[in-house]
């Protein structure tokens, strides 16, 4: 149980960190990258994948 | 930012419609309609409680002839992607009835394994079958539990109580879990809980119903523990001479957390475990969609077939589901006939199941009953 809340906890990191790169990127091409990069790590913290 | 704000928007729809998607088939409700037959229905949970309210404390569905007899456990959906296990279950428990014995049935072994499906395999969210009164929707699953109950998995999954080395993503395969473990993943836990109803119910035969891909060896048979050997080779030729063939093979004893092999070695019952061809299993396979899991027809796997690199025939015709159903549900009625000739004080006598060739006639359809017309206290949730 505090290995799994332990990943649920980088899985949260990984979405901040995805979001923080979106916001400071000033490629189009690369915003783009960063949100399908985001959308599993997304579905996951919310549980619906 | 506007166009920041447009892409973050974007990737936050899509995300929203595939959780949408994801969200409707995890509660996807399989209904099934009680038969005459079924006398009560049990949790799993009833044997181990620390899995009560888990999603994988599953209906034990309890059917009781008049006669005192033998108990038999049958399982499906150790692995619900191999969809003929969990059907054979629906028809038992909306059709069968017990003239002498128990019979204990499970449309979900491990429930949390029908509420996903493989991650990257592209599989179907459901399938539909076709029946009399309309359709049917019942999940597609996978071979392992959802990794929204049980996550992470380790590195090396070390199996109890062996300690044998497995591959690290069967730590959620119950059909690599047995006996289970009290204190284990929820997996294990499910294992555990099975085999504390085998114990509890003094079942005399476990029956784990799979499917297999025919680029596998173990295909078209019947896996035998030691103790179940004579029963599982008296079957195969029976209904290898009267209907199709089907081998008899027997389990390893050095390959562990298989239900033939832990549940004979853990408990007092003999253990089987029937396969029929899946194509939709096999790696070589083209698109895959609901109609390949439902009538095994694949052009990769036909061609697979005649380079020699199968273990199973397969032509223009396939293996369609209702196939797979007949030869579960005949080998099944077999096995209980030759038990019960040679145990009479632990016969179980079980009439109204179908046979293969019926099967194939009428549609596995055919078998499953409405449940807008069923008394509403006869219908439960899969």
């Amino acid at each position: 149980m505090i290995i799994t809340i332990l990943y649920y906890l980088l899985v949260a990191y990984v979405v901040f960190l995805m979001t923080w790169n979106i916001l400071k990127s000033k490629k189009w091409q690369e915003e783009v990258l960063y949100v399908i990069v985001l959308i599993p790590f997304l579905l996951r913290l919310l549980r619906l994948k | 930012m506007l166009r920041k704000i447009s892409i973050l928007a974007l990737g936050l729809a899509l995300a929203f419609f595939s959780g949408l998607s994801f969200y409707r088939s995890r509660h996807l409700k399989e209904p099934v309609v009680l038969g005459p037959g079924v006398t009560q229905v049990k949790k799993l949970s009833e044997y181990f409680p620390a899995i009560k309210g888990s999603t994988n404390d599953a209906n034990v569905y309890v059917l009781e002839g008049a006669k005192p007899g033998g108990a038999i456990l049958i399982l499906g959906g150790s692995h619900p992607e191999e969809p003929a296990g969990r059907l054979t279950t629906w028809i038992l428990t909306e059709n069968a009835t017990l003239e002498q014995g128990r019979l204990f049935v499970l449309n979900s072994a491990n429930r949390s394994g029908t509420t996903v499906t493989r991650l990257g395999g592209a599989y179907p969210p459901d399938y539909t079958i076709r029946t009399p009164w309309g359709e049917q929707k019942f999940r597609t699953g996978d071979r392992w539990s959802n990794p929204l109950d049980q996550w992470p998995d380790p590195e090396v999954y070390i199996h109890y109580p062996s300690r044998q080395e497995l591959a690290y993503v069967d730590i959620r395969n119950l059909n690599r879990a047995w006996p289970g473990r009290p204190n284990g993943t929820l997996t294990e836990k499910t294992g555990y809980a099975l085999t504390q109803l085998i114990k509890k119910e003094k079942v005399d035969i476990v029956i784990d119903l799979h499917e297999a891909e025919l680029q596998y060896p173990v295909i078209s048979t019947i896996v035998a523990h030691q103790r179940g050997q004579d029963l599982a080779a008296m079957a195969s030729m029976v209904i290898s001479a009267e209907e199709f063939k089907i081998d008899m093979e027997n389990s390893p004893k050095a390959l562990h957390g298989l239900s033939h092999r832990e549940i004979g070695d853990n408990t007092d019952a003999v253990s089987l475990l029937f396969e029929t061809p899946e194509p939709f299993l096999d790696a070589t396979r083209g698109r895959t969609d609901a109609r390949l899991l439902l009538e095994g027809k694949d052009e990769f796997v036909v061609r697979a077939g005649k380079h020699g690199l199968l273990y199973e025939k397969i032509d223009e015709k396939g293996w369609p589901i209702d196939v797979r159903v007949g030869r579960h549900c005949s080998t099944f009625i077999q096995v209980l006939d030759l038990w019960s000739q040679d145990h009479a004080d632990k016969a179980v006598v079980m009439k109204n199941v179908p046979k293969y060739r019926e099967v194939i006639q009428k549609g596995v359809g055919a078998f499953l009953h409405d449940p807008a017309k069923a008394d509403p206290k006869t219908v439960y949730y899969e």
